[in-house]
């Protein structure tokens, strides 16, 4: 039985919270999405609150998905960038974080390229702190809206088969999705080159395969990192011809797959590389629910790190 | 001035003289005598310490500090440096040369000996860098660094990664009997690691260190001291294969020798959890099999000196993202407690006398230094301190102006009491300095 509660004012990693904290994330999430099929899609729980997207790394999407979040929750919404910020004449992450705290921001949404960067923050911050992705650590509300799109087409997180394929040692959606879906109960499978899933992965729980064969009739579901061969991964593998042929979900290798198996995409994506531009668009795939879901999850998000109260739903679901 | 010291009723434990008894310890003109003369008229003071209860050690030792002087004054001064290094009972330090600038010319280091002369309590031995500005390309110019006092050569922070450069420069240091230091570090493997390479790089997103890039310098340092004959030294061991590889070669007669810090022995890798920058040193924690085997490398012999890498750096630079801030630790203040908290409290591996032998005699041999012994005759750097005493680490007593230790709040066991130099005592932890 979940208990559903949220006391922080903060998140930064999902491997500090629990699972029923991180149910109750998912429970309220699912109260949200209500909010976005309607006409009127905008709720007051953040009235008066200020919320400042502050990336530092490039990001169209998550930070998107955030503005509108926010602007759901009636807050107040500002947007900057490290090339428009202090950081770029030299002043520290803390003094611009804390310039914007003495603004009154009340939420900081931050993307950094360093791991640890939105936990640094938030024990020096009275404001909220919510980590959008900081370097190869976290990126908690992508895991968030990953099992959120798993457990709404599939019913349940526990017992599912998931497998994360890609580049998982430098990936940091790939380790919010392990710590979010080991808690849950799902089977996580790392697939991916054994220079980018190497064996010290293992202790997270998870299996380690060095080939998307050896999946891909058991699984629930797929979710395919966007994988890069730019300067600094050429030690890594050597190029995205060889990667495709071991690991690149091909239409022929998704005849093989069972007819429920979830396709999933963080984004963004290349096509004809790790999926094939077909199998992105056809059966399974719930690419773009899993960008609809990631607005609920961060409205969520938001809300219940401002205080707001969980929702608990009457029939709990895992 | 003619102070006398009558050290009264101590237990002295002397480990180059194999000395550990109950017994009086007297000094006269700075200097260890057999005993005071009586009616002595030159002697203006008698100071006496009562030191039943405690030990009587010859100063510690400790070769391997950066005292940011010259060029990094906001992180430590020789003098602050000097102020740690006796409040954690150590008589003699050795200084890295990776000051600003480098320590890489005479004229430095006699301004670092200048410094020293007028600043600091305690005594500070230089070393000189192996290659021009610690860059791993051009020697350093050795035989002037020798002529000027260095007492050994080392690029510690930066590891010379050119095999050849390294050999020449080993084979031209034995010429003048300089040791060479090496800071063991591959950087093709460390690449831009800030932390050890293992589960909690993993879980943390952090760029990893494996210990593999230790070892293989360890590696190359072992048969380059066998193939030159000349002595080389290992900085700071962080990774159990390189203990093994060091007990191997030691065990053929392989002039190398290792030394170990108090935090490699006491933190693992899983402290970082928090991303705290103050658990951020060069070569990082590791893992408990690290830790155990680099205890059980100390306890055979593979290990023979015991240092701190004291390390400062201003708060303002450690509080930066955790990539981004500066590797290293205070030590000076902690060293002492947490080897003996470690080594004879808990694992009880070693005897009082074997950790203050690698505290005291076994890097004065190293360095050839004049000093680590209770012998008649030789200047009174005397440690009297007390195994058991227990206290809590404090940062802000720190005498460092920087304040950057993992250990602020830990409790241990062991601490220096009264820290004498030269026969005259410069601190004691009742009263503490004295000017």
């Amino acid at each position: 039985m979940t208990t559903h509660q949220w006391k922080h004012k903060d998140l930064c990693a999902l491997a500090d919270h629990t699972s029923d904290e991180l149910i109750t994330i998912l429970d309220t999430a699912k109260a949200f999405k209500g909010v976005g099929e309607r006409n009127l899609k905008k709720v007051p729980a953040l009235r008066g609150k200020t919320l400042v997207n502050f990336f530092i790394e490039p990001s169209t999407r998550t930070r998107i998905s955030f503005e509108l979040a926010a602007m759901r929750l009636s807050a107040d919404v500002v947007n900057i960038s490290a090339s428009a910020s202090s950081l770029e004449k030299g002043e520290t992450l803390l003094d611009t974080a804390r310039n914007l705290e003495a603004l009154r921001a009340d939420l900081i949404v931050i993307r950094h390229k360093s791991a640890g960067s939105a936990r640094f923050l938030a024990d020096r911050l009275n404001a909220s702190v919510i980590n959008a992705g900081d370097g190869a650590h976290e990126h908690p509300t992508q895991g968030l809206l990953d099992a959120f799109t798993i457990r709404e087409k599939l019913g349940s997180i526990k017992g599912v088969r998931v497998a994360i394929v890609g580049d998982i040692l430098f990936s940091r959606v790939a380790r919010s999705n392990i710590q979010l879906l080991t808690k849950l109960g799902a089977e996580v499978t790392l697939v991916g080159p054994s220079t980018l899933v190497p064996t010290t992965f293992a202790c997270l729980g998870v299996k380690l395969v060095h080939s998307i064969d050896e999946v891909l009739e058991e699984v629930d579901v797929i979710n395919l990192l966007r994988i890069q061969h730019e300067r600094q991964r050429k030690e890594y593998f050597p190029g995205l011809g060889e990667y495709t042929a071991r690991f690149g979900l091909t239409k022929k290798r998704a005849d093989r797959i069972k007819p429920q198996c979830l396709i999933m995409h963080p984004g963004p994506m290349n096509r004809g590389v790790e999926i094939d531009s077909d199998v992105a668009d056809g059966r399974g795939s719930v690419i773009l629910d899993q960008v609809t879901n990631g607005l609920a999850v961060r409205m969520a998000v938001l809300y219940l790190c401002s205080g707001g109260a969980p929702y608990a739903p009457a029939t709990p679901v895992t | 001035m003619n102070t006398s010291l009558h050290i009264k009723g101590g237990r002295i434990i002397d480990p180059e003289n194999g000395i550990d008894r109950i017994g009086d310890l007297f000094v006269r003109d700075g200097i260890i005598v057999d005993s005071l003369p009586k009616n002595d008229k030159d002697a203006q003071v008698i100071e006496v310490i009562d030191a039943t209860g405690k030990v009587v050690s010859p100063g510690l030792i400790d070769i391997h500090v950066h005292f940011r002087e010259p060029g990094q004054s906001h992180k430590e001064t020789i003098a602050t440096g000097a102020r740690c290094a006796a409040a954690g009972g150590f008589t003699t330090v050795v200084c890295m040369p990776n000051t600003s600038p480098v320590a890489d010319s005479p004229a430095t280091i006699a301004w670092i000996q200048e410094r020293a002369a007028s600043t600091a309590c305690v005594n500070v031995f230089c070393t000189g860098a192996i290659t021009r500005g610690l860059a791993g390309e051009e020697m350093a110019p050795i035989g002037a660094l020798a002529a000027a006092g260095v007492v050994a050569l080392t690029d510690d922070g930066r590891c010379v990664q050119n095999h050849g450069v390294m050999r020449r420069a080993v084979e031209y240091a034995r010429q003048y009997g300089l040791p060479v230091m090496d800071h063991c570090q591959e950087s093709t493997l460390s690449a831009d690691g800030v932390m050890n390479e293992g589960e909690w790089s993993t879980r943390l997103g952090l760029p990893g260190w494996p210990a593999l890039a230790e070892d293989l310098i360890v590696a190359r340092n072992i048969l380059l001291a066998e193939e030159t004959g000349h002595p080389i030294h290992c900085q700071h061991i962080s990774s159990a294969h390189s203990v093994r590889l060091l007990r191997e070669a030691r065990l053929r007669g392989v002039p190398i020798t290792a030394e170990a810090c108090p935090h490699h022995i006491a933190l693992t890798d899983g402290e970082l959890k928090n991303f705290d920058t103050n658990f951020k040193m060069n070569p990082p924690l590791r893992t408990q099999a690290d830790i155990d085997e680099i205890i059980a490398g100390i306890s055979d012999g593979t290990i023979t000196i015991l240092a701190s890498d004291h390390a400062p750096h201003a708060t303002y630079e450690k509080e930066v993202e955790f990539d981004r801030a500066p590797f290293g630790i205070l030590g000076l203040e902690t060293e002492l407690a947490l080897f003996l908290e470690i080594l004879l409290h808990q694992r009880k591996t070693l005897t009082l006398p074997q950790i203050l032998a690698m505290l005291t005699v076994n890097p004065a041999k190293f360095l050839r230094l004049d000093r680590g012994t209770l012998s008649t005759g030789v200047p009174a750097d005397i440690t009297i301190l007390d195994p058991d005493h227990a206290w809590i680490v404090d940062k802000n007593e720190s005498a460092s102006l920087s304040r950057n230790t993992p250990f602020h709040g830990h409790s241990l066991r062991g601490r220096a009491l009264t820290t004498i130099v030269g026969g005259r005592v410069v601190w004691d932890l009742e009263s503490g300095f004295r000017s």
